[in-house]
């Protein structure tokens, strides 16, 4: 093996390929968070007096909470005055067409194979770029409206729907639900809004492509995802970041709220920045993902592929309030180099007949640490309740971890809760078994590892599964040995 | 933790510590008062305590025994006629070493050792202390970490008494060691026994802890270190059949070396609160460890199972099976830690907990936790919690046998899984019974 450990460390330094900067001016505020910080955001952004409100609100319930040590992942301690809350795109404030967008911003977007003109862009996928602290554009939005869709940079959303807003934002995740969600609900500068009306299949697939790219800049984000009753929408999130030293922190949070009969689909492809292979740099990805199925017969998925980040610490999660209600986490989380990554889903069953199934793939090459903690939940009333959940882990390299921490509380009788979870590595006798028959070590391990995430790709919308194959071959780049 | 509560306990330390101890001894207990002391007792806060809650114990003083401990009898003839009467339920097999404790004191009147292999020990902790204390100075002092346990703390402070049992290098223990721990008497009494077992290279044993008492407002803190040397062989049974109103919390520490082989047999049935930790560290090359475990918690009764099994070293196997059946408002807990370190290459560990719920009351909390820095390795765990199968039902009543009668045989067979883990007859006969007893079945179905 000690030959294919040599070849295979000349792949090691896997190249970051988003990790160019825009050279773009920017109006940023000063770094630091306080009160004022809070009042100016909401000041930039022309919020209503109740939005400000909520802000103030999340501000003070921030400054009581203490930053969380539980999870298994290890850093500095933030200094969250450091850092720029924020930064925006120098140009007019409200963009009528894509014209007018920075022909700069939209070369970037471009490079990040995320064209914004409508008749370029890929087929029936409606995208909103969110830069920095800004969305700066939003595709198909006519067409969308027309179906009566309402897809919206959130700060638009609240100036044009407050009500909508106002009825739904923090109902899932209120502003004092964790410390980074209540640093998010004070501060966040933009995100996407969606709400799809009653009995609507939304025509095509919305995404959201978030960038940092300002220095120290946290990047907060809120995204909130309505459907109505029998409505249906499919959602991808897509995320990069230039290559820098320092850690930034990106904490946004995302809002899932499902009614009766109505089904969200949320995809997300997270190839945040890792740092270099020294651990140095990197995105800290602390994100609040939480979707409820409040209606009858409901339907939230989430699907993750997590490549980027220095940390990762995330856990979509479904309360399954409405009876028969459906929730689903798919995920492959990959750790290489000196990235961690603490992530999992959590499934609270409420409601009668609630299903859930969890399928999480960890893979951890280098020194790379993975752990999955989930929690499962049946409450008195799930009546019949039923989760099935698979955690896998593989090794690739002998200084790598992996690590399982689910949690299982059943309160009802008739509920059953099955959780299985396996850990082993990418066999020696696998890889000689491809490389006889003419494979690469490389490409034999490529096709172990796409084989071993095969169940979670299959539910990812095709041109993010393909993605998602490509990011994982980059990131394991030489660390097979 | 009230501070009054940690005054009532350094008052009887005081009054504890005067006595003719070697020095190391009362440095010993001071440092696990002290750090007693620093920790106070658990709140939910702490991840290791999130579903069991000990609070109530803040509400009550206990007497952790503070007239000296001295070996011989100095129970009182009440207490003892009250004992024998545990004492028959308690009993496996008269042919059996039998050390007796009543609330955490040797008592010779019920105890029986039979003749031993020369260089075996069978002795009582208070016995070696004021005889050769030089002898378990080490054990006592080895690393046991109080540092992030109350408990173990507390038992320090207090430490005094319990059983020695000592297996010097190629020698099979004649005959199993059944240790009895009986409480007696109404008061608040607070036992803190120390069991160490050593097993010498190739060496052989069984032990049997067993734990009765009466009055419900006792309190068993009880820690049992037990050292294999390569090629060790130690079978650890433990009957929990505690008053229903007892606090029991235990610990139990295994250092193992090379090839040898530890087998843990858990057996929970009684006390308010049954906690139960069992550490073991595979310090060696091609060990092996299996823990098996039954819980079986009604009325009110919250059952915490804890194991850690940590794989230090290359080549060893575990296999863990921990079994739940939760009737009324009981709760149980169980958290199944599994750590594999670098150098643990080739590890195989398997880890199973299935849980069987019988009332929509009871709860069960349900945490296997997996952590590995090695890569070749083959680890799975698995845990299912729900109710009876319907199809296993329906095959029973469709070859006429009645309903109820048909659930009973299924959970029967669900918990004699376990037992059938057991190999010494009169432990497996008993437990049958226990089982048959409590589900109202006759023997006839075995």
């Amino acid at each position: 093996m000690t030959s294919e450990n040599a070849m295979l460390e000349e792949f090691a330094q896997r190249e970051y390929e988003h990790g160019f900067v825009t050279e773009i001016e920017s109006d940023a505020i000063e770094p630091g968070l306080s009160e004022d910080v809070v009042r100016l955001i909401s000041s930039k952004k022309n919020e209503p007096e109740w939005l400000l409100e909520w802000r103030l609100k999340a501000y003070r319930h921030w400054l009581t909470m203490e930053e969380p040590e539980w999870h298994n992942v290890k850093y500095p301690k933030i200094d969250h005055q450091a850092s720029v809350y924020y930064s925006a795109p120098k140009k007019k404030p409200k963009l009528n067409s894509l014209d007018e967008v920075d022909p700069i911003l939209l070369e970037t977007y471009e490079k990040l194979g995320i064209p914004l003109h409508e008749q370029k862009v890929l087929a029936n996928v409606a995208v909103d770029a969110v830069f920095d602290s800004v969305s700066i554009a939003t595709t198909y939005r006519e067409t969308l409206e027309k179906h009566g869709v309402i897809f919206l940079p959130f700060s638009e959303a609240v100036q044009e729907y407050p009500e909508l807003v106002k009825k739904y934002l923090g109902s899932v995740i209120p502003t004092s639900d964790n410390y980074y969600a209540a640093l998010n609900s004070a501060v966040f500068s933009d995100g996407s809004f969606c709400f799809i009306p009653k009995g609507v299949r939304c025509p095509m697939e919305l995404s959201t492509y978030f960038r940092i790219n300002a220095e120290n800049t946290g990047q907060f984000e809120r995204t909130l995802i309505v459907a109505e009753e029998g409505a249906y929408v499919s959602y991808l999130e897509g995320c990069t970041a230039p290559k820098r030293d320092e850690h930034q922190l990106h904490a946004a949070v995302v809002e899932l709220v499902a009614l009766d009969d109505a089904e969200i689909k949320y995809s997300t492809v997270q190839n945040w920045y890792p740092g270099d292979s020294e651990g140095k740099g990197g995105i800290y990805n602390f994100v609040t993902k939480r979707g409820a199925c409040r209606g009858e017969n409901s339907k939230i998925s989430w699907t993750q592929v997590e490549t980027g980040s220095a940390i990762t610490w995330k856990y979509p999660s479904v309360i399954l309030q409405g009876d028969n209600s459906v929730g689903e986490f798919y995920s492959v989380a990959v750790t290489a180099n000196h990235q961690q990554a603490d992530t999992g889903t959590k499934m609270i069953h409420i409601g009668k007949n609630t299903k859930s199934t969890i399928i999480s793939k960890g893979i951890s090459a280098g020194v790379g640490q993975n752990s999955y903690r989930g929690e499962v939940k049946m409450m008195k009333g799930a009546t019949n309740g039923r989760n099935f959940s698979q955690c896998d882990s593989l090794l690739i390299g002998d200084r790598c971890g992996a690590h399982t921490f689910p949690y299982i509380e059943v309160r009802n009788t008739t509920a059953k809760v099955e959780h299985e979870a396996s850990t082993s590595k990418v066999g020696e006798d696998q890889i000689y078994y491809l490389r006889q028959r003419g494979l690469s070590t490389e490409d034999a391990v490529n096709m172990i590892v796409n084989g071993f995430c095969k169940e979670v790709y299959d539910v990812l919308p095709m041109e993010f599964a393909l993605e998602a194959r490509k990011l994982l071959n980059v990131s394991l780049e030489g660390s097979v040995g | 933790m009230i501070a009054t509560e940690i005054e009532t306990y350094q008052d009887q330390h005081a009054a504890f510590q005067t006595g003719s101890s070697p020095d190391w001894l009362v440095a010993l207990r001071q440092r696990g008062l002290d750090a007693f002391t620093r920790l106070g007792l658990p709140t939910r806060k702490l991840e290791d305590w999130r579903f069991t809650n000990v609070s109530s114990l803040t509400k009550t003083a206990y007497d952790a025994g503070t007239n000296g401990l001295t070996a011989g009898d100095t129970a009182s003839s009440e207490a003892i006629a009250e004992a024998s009467d545990l004492l028959q339920q308690a009993s496996l097999d008269e042919d059996y070493h039998r050390l007796v404790f009543i609330n955490g004191r040797y008592n010779e009147k019920l105890s029986q050792i039979h003749d031993v292999n020369s260089g075996v020990v069978i002795d009582t902790l208070a016995n070696a202390l004021s005889n050769r204390p030089g002898e378990v100075q080490q054990q006592l002092e080895s690393e046991l970490d109080f540092n992030d346990s109350a408990f173990a703390a507390l038992n320090t402070a207090f430490v005094g008494d319990g059983a020695i049992i000592d297996v010097p290098e190629g020698v099979t223990l004649d005959r199993p060691v059944h240790l009895v721990f009986l409480s007696t008497g109404s008061g608040r009494t607070l036992s803190n026994p120390r069991n160490l077992i050593r097993i010498g290279k190739g060496g052989k044993a069984n032990v049997i802890e067993s734990f009765m008492g009466h009055g419900d407002s006792y309190f068993t803190n009880a820690i049992t270190q037990v050292t294999l040397a390569d090629s060790a062989e130690l079978d650890h049974h433990k009957l929990q059949h505690e008053q229903v109103g007892a606090l029991h919390i235990s610990t139990t520490g295994v250092d193992q070396k090379a090839s040898s082989r530890f087998r843990s047999h858990y057996f929970s049935f009684g006390a308010s609160i049954a906690r139960n930790e069992l550490d073991c560290l595979l310090d060696g090359e091609n060990i092996e460890t299996t823990l098996n475990g039954l819980y079986m918690p009604t009325g009110d009764q919250l059952m915490d199972c804890r194991t850690r099994i940590d794989h230090a070293m290359p080549h060893c196997n575990s296999y863990e099976l921990y079994k739940g059946i939760l009737d009324d408002k009981a709760k149980g807990v169980f958290n199944g830690k599994i750590f594999v370190r670098e150098d643990a290459q080739k590890t195989d560990a398997k880890q199973s907990n299935q849980a069987l719920l019988l009332s929509d009351d009871a709860v069960v909390n349900t945490k296997p936790q997996l952590e590995i820095y090695a890569d070749d390795v083959r680890c799975t765990h698995g845990a299912t919690i729900g109710e009876l199968e319907e199809d296993a039902l329906y095959y029973l009543r469709a070859r006429g046998v009645p309903a109820d009668l048909a659930r009973q045989i299924l959970i029967f067979a669900f918990a004699n899984d376990v037992v059938q883990g057991v190999e010494l007859p009169a432990v497996r006969r008993h437990l049958e019974s226990v089982l048959l007893d409590g589900h109202d079945l006759s023997e006839d179905i075995l």
